[in-house]
């Protein structure tokens, strides 16, 4: 077989890649309290714990309610920076989406900090409104760059067609560009959200004393007593986002074929 | 607006958005802490005066160049580590796999980056620590007596950790920059008598720096700000600028000098970015 080396070592790579994964699940139904080897018998008792824990169940009320916020949000602004960028020319363009793209290369502790001391200066109290704010910023680069393809593979004579028979700008928008670009706001939204309900450090800043999940988790790691709960919670939520991430593929192939493009995993 | 019927009109207003959104949420805070750095600290109050000093305070402190040392040190090795051992495996997804396979592919190196990034750098903690996962089993296996006490705490698990957490973002773009490559070009290689390793080296390598390039930045810029791994796999034994950040604005409570801090780091990896794209140009002009 052509590059058998070279595959052998991808393989081994992808293993060092789920290697910390496939642990997840091996202690989150192990009766131990210690996480190590050798193990004790299968238990569901963590994921029972899960179940009863009132903060537990506060952070992943206050997780939901940002990440949905914050991928709508990333994803509406979005949606306007990239079809600025795929339909308009005009000065300044390049320097204003420079500045939408900055949160890719900027390490989000500056971000998270920036934000702190402005929002206390100004007088705003630290919240889950304020956990939106930055995860909103973080979210819309991703958001421009998946919609900025879903925008550019579209045929623009489709929608001067729509105008040219009498249809309003909007409407044309509404009626031809929507649906062709619905696939990609799916996987914004969806990315968007995964982002969201996994980023820490801003939410570390900027949540104040509302707990979210990854800052409830950092809290608790910490404890020795709490980790098989953990790695039951870690669990649970690698089943959601894989499922999740499924989702997003699957919405991404229909747009893909939708243009008439060929597959080739979302880098033309 | 007078150029609200023309196209650039047009543009300028479906950009506003976003736009106002990024003005507000990102370039006034970060000029506001860069304000900040320049004024004194007056505990709990600011005192509006502008000042150097938060700047001689952050130069002078042993402490301080102590980590951004360390923070540049690690950054870099986690970088090297990652882009290293991606290359192959986005050279392998390029070439070898067929076409059809591809987005399986992607989507299988994709899926551990989706996973929770704590519980992801906790799970080295466990492989990694006295009781982990390696000792245990080479203990269980009758290899060694005592557990092994050099894994953990240390800028090697670090870096192991880093390399693993930041996988996707090498192997995505050097994988984009070899699918690019026209592939005609390299039978020409082949045709005129290179060896394939000639080929690689002067045809597809330079092909694939810009990818290479990408890669580079976007493992090292959040690697240098990263706050979890050095708090947990490092057990709080070898901070980074982050925790120094993150000491200074919540804990000691001293905004303008944690802002310093923030600026002082923000500039240095601009600028070695910066040094890195241009010795890189040179490099290529040389090898063309």
């Amino acid at each position: 077989m052509r590059g058998g080396g070279l595959r052998a070592y991808a393989l081994l790579y992808l293993l060092f890649l789920y290697a910390p994964i496939l642990l997840l699940p091996v202690f989150a139904f192990n009766s131990g309290t210690i996480v190590a080897f050798p193990l004790n018998e299968f238990t569901t008792q963590w994921f029972s714990q899960l179940w009863g824990n009132t903060t537990l169940r506060r952070a992943l009320v206050n997780s939901l309610t940002i990440a949905v916020s914050a991928a709508v949000l990333a994803t509406v602004l979005g949606m306007f920076a990239a079809r600025a960028s795929t339909r308009y020319r005009f000065p300044g363009q390049g320097a204003a989406l420079g500045l939408i793209m900055l949160p890719l290369v900027l390490p989000e502790i500056i971000v998270g900090v920036s934000l702190l001391v402005v929002l206390l200066a100004v007088g705003v109290e630290l919240s889950v409104l304020t956990v939106i704010i930055g995860h909103t910023l973080i979210c819309t680069p991703y958001s421009v760059a998946i919609l900025t393809t879903a925008f550019s593979s579209l045929d623009q004579s489709l929608e001067e067609a729509a105008q040219d028979l009498g249809e309003s700008r909007w409407n044309a928008f509404r009626l031809v560009i929507l649906p062709l670009v619905m696939p990609g706001i799916m996987s914004s939204l969806l990315m968007s959200f995964t982002i969201s309900l996994d980023e820490f450090i801003i939410a570390f800043f900027l949540a104040g004393n509302e707990p979210t999940l990854p800052t409830y988790i950092f809290s608790q790691l910490r404890f020795p007593k709490a980790i098989p709960m953990i790695m039951a919670l870690g669990t649970v939520l690698v089943a959601a986002s894989i499922l999740l991430l499924a989702l997003a593929e699957y919405f991404r192939r229909r747009g893909a074929a939708r243009t008439g493009q060929t597959n080739s995993g979302g880098f033309p | 607006m007078a150029a609200s019927g023309t196209e650039s009109g047009q543009g300028l207003r479906m950009i506003a958005p976003p736009l106002l959104y990024a003005v507000l949420m990102l370039a006034i805070p970060l000029l506001t802490i860069l304000t900040f750095s320049f004024i004194r600290d007056g505990y709990q109050i600011v005192i509006w005066e502008l000042t150097l000093e938060n700047y001689r305070a952050v130069w002078a402190d042993q402490i301080f160049r102590a980590l951004m040392l360390r923070s540049l040190g690690v950054a870099m090795l986690v970088t090297l580590a990652t882009v290293v051992l991606a290359f192959p495996v986005a050279y392998f997804l390029s070439f070898v796999v067929a076409p059809r396979r591809k987005a399986m592919w992607i989507f299988l190196i994709t899926i551990p980056f989706w996973t929770s990034y704590l519980i992801r750098v906790f799970l080295w903690k466990v492989i990694l620590g006295y009781n982990g996962v390696i000792n245990s089993g080479l203990k269980s296996l009758g290899l060694i007596e005592q557990p092994l006490s050099f894994l953990l705490y240390n800028t090697g698990s670090i870096v192991v950790t880093l390399a693993h957490a930041y996988a996707p973002f090498a192997i995505l773009p050097i994988y984009v920059a070899l699918e690019r490559i026209d592939r005609s070009l390299l039978e020409a290689g082949r045709d005129l008598g290179e060896s394939r390793a000639m080929t690689f080296w002067r045809v597809t390598l330079p092909l694939a720096m810009p990818g290479v390039l990408a890669a580079v930045l976007i493992v090292f810029i959040p690697t240098m700000g990263d706050y979890v791994t050095p708090t947990l796999i490092g057990g709080g034994k070898i901070p980074m600028v982050a925790n120094l950040i993150q000491a200074q604005m919540l804990d000691i409570d001293n905004k303008p000098l944690g802002s310093a801090i923030a600026v002082t780091a923000m500039l240095i990896v601009t600028l070695l970015a910066a040094l890195f794209l241009l010795l890189n140009r040179r490099f290529l002009r040389v090898r063309t």
